[in-house]
């Protein structure tokens, strides 16, 4: 079939469509919510691109990462403040100048790259005779560099250490209830009989 | 004697279990009986040094592991049990001070022991990746404990201080890295040096990354003019923990020296020879002088610690096994030092508050002659009077550094250490000569008393009898 458009391209174009249009919605919706969640369509569209290019590992790195923490945490963020769109949005006339400048510049960037070096003329070599990078990935962390690797775990795990440490202690001016100790109060604790004398009128 | 990779790794694998044993452990322990926590902290100490000394490498021999990470030589087996040993002697005083400060908490033993193996893996690195992972973990249990005590503004303002210069100088270190992996196509020390035997050190990438490189680690050592931070960190932190980066961590900011410069960029010591000339110049005049009008003594023993660097930096510089050994030599006999002059601090703070300044000092010897006499051997062996170590370690520099040739530099030594002994004997002088402030006896547990006063006679002890552990140094470059 010499003509006919093949099936990887048509899915390519359909991701890269949602992509771009979702990277649209991000900029121009009025509500931050919908940015955010525009955002992560666009997110999973260019994993999914990914996908089709073979690199599965930074596909679900992308994924589980930027979808699954770090939006979550922005849509956290969105949601418990509140942002007044109308005064961040004053300011966009005299910034458009500067913008499209940015714009054009580093549209001429990409221009000038994939014209010096021709599009599609280098093909990096990887993978396997399965074609699996993330088991490629796997076996060199646990094998060639299992030491630093493991390194690296503890050195979360002093940051770990050291984030509570630093944060979780008391503070003895700041008011909090604690309801364990409300249960176990006792009668004697709260009530005092006080012996008075009976008054006369 | 063949012996598996895990073997070879086996002092860091136990540390790293211990620290987190320690970590896991503190929290079934309450606040009454913390001292459960210590003696667990100081018994993974003792286990790590017979784990250690069990396998030791034979003089001249080295075992790499780990795909070419890890090396076990004599020089990082030496290095790892004069760790154990400068930590032992940290934990002991440091109870005394955390109790009465109210810092006592678990987190300064787990902290410490993660910073312990910071040093071990710096120590026996073969690749500048398990390098620098060592260093940011030794770097990042830092910080935390120079904040340990939150509530106090300039604990804190020193943590962020810490932190801040810390990460550029490591950012520093990391780009030097990068470009020295761009020009030589790897990352494994060994490998570098063939690359760098096999002819390319006209390379100008080579030279950038080497510069950035000097600078990262002039930053950590706390050289001249990257010492900045050194005065403020050193005053801000609970004397604790001053204590312990003043001592632990120069051991393995020593290897990383030496195992990039001289193990990696060996054959460029023409270009690095010259960079650390000037540091070591400026970091002996500006350490000595500047230490002359301070009155916060922790904050004078900073100064201090800078003219030390000086006079490590210098041990370096004579690219020649004397050379090495003698750094070593200094540095394992500074931080013997370091912690006992903190450790007489820590004595005199009674009540969380620390007897900083100079003034505290007045009348130790009516007060308590035995530790007036401590102090007195700890400050004449940091300034290098004969007999005491420092005198030796400041000889062994001096002879390897004039071997080389860098006779200039080696007179500038010599005269800043008769500038800088000024400011010793003037804390001799106040606990000698001066009528004391107040006249409360001073008092200590008797381990502290114990671990104080064997490394107060140490100082003569090595110093007598200094031939031994020169031979050992010696014996790590062989």
């Amino acid at each position: 079939m010499p003509n006919a458009i093949p099936i990887i391209e048509i899915v390519f174009y359909l991701f890269s469509g949602v992509a771009t249009l979702a990277a649209l919605g991000v900029i121009t919706s009025r509500n931050p919510v919908y940015s955010v969640l525009f955002l992560v369509l666009t997110f999973f569209s260019s994993a999914c691109i990914w996908l089709l290019l073979e690199a599965e590992f930074l596909a679900i790195t992308l994924v589980l990462v930027y979808v699954g923490a770090v939006m979550v945490l922005f849509l956290f963020v969105v949601m418990m403040l509140d942002i007044n769109l109308t005064k961040l949005k004053s300011g966009f006339a005299s910034y458009l100048p500067v913008g499209i400048l940015v714009a054009i510049a580093m549209a001429a960037q990409l221009f000038i790259l994939i014209w010096a070096t021709g599009a599609g003329s280098q093909v990096l070599e990887y993978g396997d005779a399965d074609g699996s990078n993330t088991r490629m990935l796997g076996e060199l962390l646990y094998t060639e560099y299992l030491y630093p690797f493991e390194i690296a775990g503890l050195i979360l795990l002093v940051a770990i250490v050291a984030a509570i440490s630093l944060t979780h202690r008391r503070r003895p001016e700041t008011k909090y209830q604690d309801p364990s100790r409300q249960v176990k109060v006792n009668r004697d604790e709260r009530v005092r009989l006080v012996k008075m004398d009976a008054e006369e009128d | 004697m063949i012996l598996s990779e895990l073997q070879l790794a086996l002092p860091e694998i136990f540390v790293a279990t211990m620290a987190c044993v320690v970590l896991v452990a503190d929290l079934f322990v309450t606040e009454q009986r913390r001292g459960f926590t210590h003696t667990l902290a100081v018994l993974a100490l003792v286990f790590a040094a017979i784990i250690t000394l069990r396998v030791m490498m034979p003089v001249g021999e080295s075992l790499l592991a780990f795909s070419e990470t890890f090396v076990r030589d004599r020089f990082g087996d030496v290095l790892k049990l004069f760790a154990y040993l400068v930590l032992a002697g940290v934990f002991v005083y440091a109870k005394h001070f955390l109790r009465a400060a109210g810092l006592f908490r678990g987190e300064f033993y787990s902290l410490s022991l993660f910073a312990l193996l910071g040093v071990m893996i710096m120590v026996s690195a073969a690749s500048m990746l398990t390098l620098y992972l060592g260093l940011e973990l030794l770097a990042l249990s830092s910080y935390a404990l120079v904040a340990l005590n939150r509530d106090s503004a300039s604990g804190s303002e020193a943590a962020m201080k810490y932190f801040i210069l810390g990460s550029l100088a490591s950012g520093i270190l990391l780009y030097g890295i990068s470009l020295i992996y761009g020009a030589t196509g790897s990352i494994q020390l060994g490998q570098i040096s063939d690359a760098l035997a096999a002819g390319m050190s006209d390379n100008l990438m080579l030279s950038f990354g080497l510069a950035f490189m000097v600078v990262g680690i002039a930053f950590k050592l706390g050289a001249v003019p990257f010492h900045m931070w050194l005065p403020d960190v050193y005053q801000g932190a609970p004397a604790a923990v001053t204590l312990l980066i003043s001592s632990l961590p120069k051991l393995g900011y020593l290897a990383l020296a030496i195992r990039l410069l001289a193990d990696g960029m060996g054959n460029m010591h023409d270009d690095w020879q010259a960079m650390l000339a000037v540091l070591a110049a400026l970091s002996l005049i500006l350490g000595n002088v500047v230490a002359i009008a301070q009155t916060n003594i922790k904050r004078m023993l900073a100064y201090s610690t800078i003219s030390h660097v000086g006079f490590v930096l210098l041990g370096i510089l004579a690219a020649s096994p004397a050379g090495y050994s003698a750094a070593m030599f200094y540095t394992i006999v500074y931080s013997m030092m370091s912690a006992g002059a903190f450790a007489v601090i820590i004595l005199l703070s009674g009540n969380g508050v620390e007897a900083e300044n100079l003034d505290d000092f007045k009348g130790l010897a009516k007060r308590s002659p035995w530790y007036a006499l401590m102090m007195l051997m700890i400050m004449f062996s940091l300034a290098g009077i004969p007999v005491f170590v420092g005198f030796f370690a400041k000889w062994q520099v001096i002879a390897a550094a004039i071997q080389s040739g860098f006779v200039g530099l080696s007179v500038l030594a010599v005269v800043t250490a008769v500038i800088g002994a000024f400011y010793y004997l003037r804390v001799v002088k106040l606990m000698y000569f001066d009528e004391p402030d107040n006249a409360a006896p001073v008092t200590a547990p008797i381990d502290f008393r114990a671990v104080l006063s064997v490394n107060g006679l140490a100082m003569l002890g090595l110093g007598v009898f200094s031939g031994g552990l020169i031979g050992v140094c010696v014996r790590a470059f062989a």
